[in-house]
């Protein structure tokens, strides 16, 4: 392992490390007092976004011969992962106790997911994207099963399980017939024989072979962002599993499988780009459509937040024949643009969850949307929170989601998918109804709503609301940051 | 620094200081509370005036303008650009006068939650502001449908029974035309590269593109003017916000929609709004003739006014489409009238309604002999809204009508048009000897007392201005004139090459 090696690796590697250093120093706490493993679990992200500061600025480094990768692509989204595993640190905080759920293990398994989370987005070679997919996997279908013995959490994991599955079969059996189609499990090596018709032994590229293997691969990504008609999991795993692993759950693998999405197709497929880019068109109309529709008829807010959840990949699937475009300046926009919008997800989609769990009681009690009626007159704060993750998730201004549906649009329309975006816009107008409903409920029905009030709970809320209007009233800093976070190319 | 202390950043986002200031008041200092909402919208009409002070009258093109980058990325850049010129001045000067009544009209009006509804007002006050003088197409979006959300609150937390069915019409109405206006600003700033209504003033679009974009426009001011038949939102809004809300929502959102057609459909689209004036034309004149026999038909008194708004607004939308200087100068001028003569009845309307908590027009009756002052401010504006010569509402539907008899292929727009005039005078008439006129017939009414000393201070300022509009309109037209002759000249030549 070379020096180079080693600093590409670092982060990955702390996030891992510190796990199971946490897993040994968790046997020395008490049972009621894991809320020190909680803290000491902040440890990890800490040291992770110390050694992304190794990482050269600006250009790429290539580790393990090509197998990983570093680049602003990779970066921008460590922050988003690290970030999501310090806002659910602190819900948890709150909520496991609160749940009868205070277990160390959980602390340990976020970590170990989150690591999987970080190898994704640096991944350069299939069989790591694959590695990967299941290190991030793994933890979560055993977090959505914490809640044993509720039955609704065991079938949460089951689901979860058995369907991420059948989804990884897709993507090894796509991972397989690429390989045979070029020669190579390497992304670069994968466009090299795509451009040059020739593998590197010499032998003829396979093109319709290396087809296939992109629609399997992407298959079993889709699996993992929730979109349609790969979303049949959503609702049932994100109502189960506990509260706090489906915020992580919503944040971290959607964001982690629009990484590989994105890396893959756009890295070593883009040859394909005219095929795939009409495919994901129609996919991303679709999950915009389906997920938006049922949203409509959701009473329960963990459901609702599923449905709107596949919603989002659905816009977010937009940047990929975006991504597709010929243009050098429009790919990278593309990618950009949806770079940003997974980081205004991440926020609004944690915030709102953070409200949820406000709301929450023992026994899955709260989790109607009844339960929100007159929050306004008990807890002002906590309700305008949450219209502020509703607006932004809708795509008002001047919220985070706003700047980042406009841009995505932007890009879209570039790409010559007009239609793809007019369907965005009416989907959003589809989706305002019931992220609407929310805030009447809130804010204009008298009610009894209860919410929790604990600092670390108040903290998470606080910090998504502010940064969520901040990047809505000055997006600049941010958008460029995201436009700067470039992937490695090998053109 | 210049950027923040020019006159329009100031204007615009002064009300956020109060905002601010607002938020750290306990809610139960009520009278604190009211005062510094209160004092903060009379500065913020200070400083519109040192803005009209600064103001060029001769000038036709884009004021005080503010620049600076708001973000950019690569080609794609947005700017907090701001600009008044004769279109705008006055609108703005509008909103800031009338902004200040309101909050003074709550003053009893409003006991509920009053930090958080005085917050929202001033929340308002900013997104209308900027909406006039945005001259960044991104920036104006965001100011746009920035108003949106304040509005939602006013009307679903302070208001009537069906507050919140009107609230959420209201706000999905609105959202649903401004979604097309967003995609069509995306496609203007790729394809040229810029935000800036100057620039793309500067440059023209090419014709064939005008269909489509003046189309996507329309549709999110057709929506908030009321154009008919989309504005069914407007009398459940209307019925269900609170007084102020109602005040502001009559005078100055819906010309939030008048003043979008006039800004860009006229303004960056002129062949396409040369092609879609006859359109326009016969929804304008349907408009004025449903709205007054729907408001005559009306037993609110609320919801009269409502309706009436629909009516005046079809005169301002006939006065845009006649596309000459007459019915344009008429339509601003309008603009300014309707904001003033509604929103002095939605105040009347509110007085009573405080009183007798009814709007029913059957309750009343023989309120002259209770309330003998009220019933004579109420004349002035019932004659204002009808169009007496001699008042404000005379002067701008009459100019409409003149340019609208030249600028209609045919006369018949002008003719329909001024059975308007004469509907009008039959319900507001009718609405005044309903309320006024005859013995007082419930026992109710036989002991309201007259208006106190702070309802006539609000309704004061307005009537000074009715007055002096109808007698002497000369200064306004003066302001106008410059930036709408030229609109004019530009419609003008776009007719002239589709011929």
């Amino acid at each position: 392992m070379t020096q180079t090696d080693l600093i590409v690796v670092l982060p990955v590697l702390v996030l891992a490390g510190w796990a199971l250093v946490l897993m040994l120093v968790d046997l020395f706490v008490p049972p009621g007092r894991k809320a020190i493993t909680g803290w000491l679990t902040l440890v990890g992200p800490a040291g992770a976004a110390l050694a992304l500061t190794a990482w050269p600025a600006g250009g790429s480094l290539s580790a393990f011969h090509g197998m990983l990768t570093a680049d602003g692509f990779a970066a921008f989204l460590h922050l988003i992962f690290l970030f999501s595993v310090v806002v659910a640190v602190l819900l948890a905080l709150t909520y496991l106790p609160r749940a009868g759920l205070e277990r160390g293990e959980f602390y340990v398994l976020l970590l170990l997911t989150a690591s999987g989370m970080l190898l994704m987005a640096q991944a350069a070679d299939l069989i790591v994207v694959f590695l990967a997919l299941e290190l991030l996997s793994i933890p979560l279908y055993v977090l959505a099963g914490l809640a044993r013995p509720r039955l609704s959490s065991e079938e949460s994991a089951m689901k979860y399980f058995l369907l991420g599955a059948f989804a990884s079969g897709f993507f090894v059996y796509g991972v397989a017939l690429t390989y045979g189609a070029s020669g190579s499990t390497n992304l670069n090596a994968i466009l090299a024989a795509a451009q040059s018709g020739l593998m590197a032994n010499g032998q003829p590229a396979v093109p319709a072979l290396l087809l296939a293997g992109a629609a399997l691969i992407l298959v079993g990504l889709g699996f993992k962002v929730a979109a349609v008609p790969f979303h049949m999991w959503t609702p049932d795993v994100y109502e189960g599993a506990p509260s706090v692993v489906t915020a992580f759950m919503a944040v971290g693998a959607k964001t982690g499988g629009f990484a590989a999405l994105l890396r893959v197709f756009v890295t070593a497929f883009p040859g394909l780009a005219p095929q795939w880019a009409g495919l994901t068109a129609v996919l991303s109309a679709l999950t915009m459509l389906v997920g938006n529709l049922a949203a409509l008829r959701q009473g329960n807010i963990k459901r609702l937040l599923a449905y709107s959840s596949i919603a989002h990949a659905g816009y977010l699937l937009m940047a990929l024949p975006a991504a597709g475009a010929p243009l050098t300046a429009q790919s990278d926009f593309a990618v950009g643009s949806a770079l940003f919008y997974l980081m205004a997800y991440a926020l609004t989609t944690l915030g709102a969850w953070a409200v949820v769990m406000a709301v929450e009681r023992q026994a899955g009690q709260g989790l109607t949307l009844d339960d929100y009626a007159g929050l306004f007159a008990r807890r002002p704060g906590l309700a305008l929170a949450m219209a502020l993750f509703m607006f932004s998730l809708t795509g008002l201004p001047p919220t985070a989601g706003f700047i980042a549906k406009f841009s995505l649009f932007r890009a879209t329309v570039d790409a010559g998918y007009l239609w793809l975006a007019i369907v965005g816009v009416l989907t959003s107008l589809v989706s305002a109804y019931y992220y609407l409903r929310v805030v009447v409920l809130m804010f204009m029905r008298p009610g009894e709503a209860q919410a929790l009030s604990r600092p670390s709970l108040n903290l998470a809320v606080g910090v998504t609301a502010a940064v969520t209007l901040l990047i809505g009233l000055i997006p600049g800093p941010f958008l460029e940051l995201a436009q700067r976070s470039l992937l490695s190319l090998a053109r | 620094m210049q950027v923040i202390f020019s006159t329009l950043t100031l204007v615009t986002v002064f009300p956020l200081v109060g905002v601010v200031i607002l938020l750290f008041l306990r809610p139960d200092q009520q009278p604190a509370l009211r005062w510094t909402a209160l004092a903060t919208s009379l500065i913020t009409f200070g400083l519109s005036l040192i803005m009209l002070g600064q103001f060029a009258a001769g000038d036709p093109g884009f004021q005080l303008v503010v620049r600076a980058p708001w973000f950019t990325v690569g080609n794609f850049a947005a700017d907090f650009h701001l600009g008044v010129d004769g279109i705008s001045v006055l609108l703005v000067l509008l909103t800031t006068f009338l902004v200040p009544i309101a909050i003074a009209s709550t003053w009893e009006a409003v006991q509920e939650r009053v930090k958080e509804f005085l917050i929202c007002f001033l929340l308002l006050e900013t997104g209308m502001v900027g909406v006039f003088l945005a001259l960044d197409l991104l920036l104006f979006y965001v100011f746009w449908e920035f108003t949106l959300l304040p509005m939602l609150f006013l009307i679903g937390i302070w208001g009537g029974e069906r507050r919140t069915y009107a609230a959420v019409k209201f706000f999905l109405y609105t959202f649903a035309g401004s979604i097309f206006m967003l995609v069509a600003i995306v496609w203007i700033g790729l394809t040229y590269g810029t935000f800036a209504v100057p620039d793309l003033l500067k440059a023209g679009l090419p014709a064939a593109v005008q269909t489509w974009l003046f189309l996507a426009f329309a549709i999110a001011f057709a929506i908030k003017v009321p154009v008919w038949p989309l504005h069914s939102w407007l009398p459940d809004a209307h019925v269900e916000a609170p007084t102020a809300g109602s005040v502001i929502l009559a005078g100055v959102l819906l010309k939030l929609g008048t003043y979008g057609f006039l800004r860009f459909n006229l303004g960056l689209f002129p062949q396409a709004a040369v092609q879609f004036a006859p359109l326009f034309g016969v929804l304008a004149v349907i408009g004025i003739l449903y709205g007054a026999l729907v408001s005559y038909a009306q037993a609110d008194a609320k919801k009269l006014v409502a309706y009436s708004s629909v009516s005046h607004l079809g005169f301002v939308m006939l006065g845009l489409f006649a596309l000459n200087p007459l019915g344009l100068q008429g339509a601003l001028l309008q603009m300014i009238n309707h904001g003033l003569s509604t929103g002095a009845l939605f105040l009347l309307v509110g007085f009573i309604y405080e009183r007798r908590h009814t709007r029913l027009l059957a309750e009343f009756g023989g309120l002259w002999k209770v309330m003998p002052l009220y019933a004579a401010l109420a004349l002035v504006v019932f004659l204002s809204s009808a169009g007496l010569p001699g008042l404000n509402g005379f002067v701008g539907e009459f100019t409409i009508l003149l340019g609208a008899w030249r600028g209609y292929a045919h006369w018949g727009f002008a003719a329909a048009s001024a059975l308007g005039v004469i509907l009008a005078a039959v319900y507001l008439l009718w609405l005044f000897q309903k309320l006024f006129q005859g013995e007082v017939t419930n026992a109710k009414n036989a002991k309201l007392p007259d208006l106190s000393r702070r309802e006539i201070a609000l309704l004061v300022p307005i009537l000074v201005l009715i007055v002096w509009i109808g007698v002497y309109p000369q200064p306004f037209f003066n302001l106008m004139a410059p930036a709408v002759d030229a609109l004019a000249a530009n419609l003008n030549a776009a007719a002239l090459a589709l011929r």
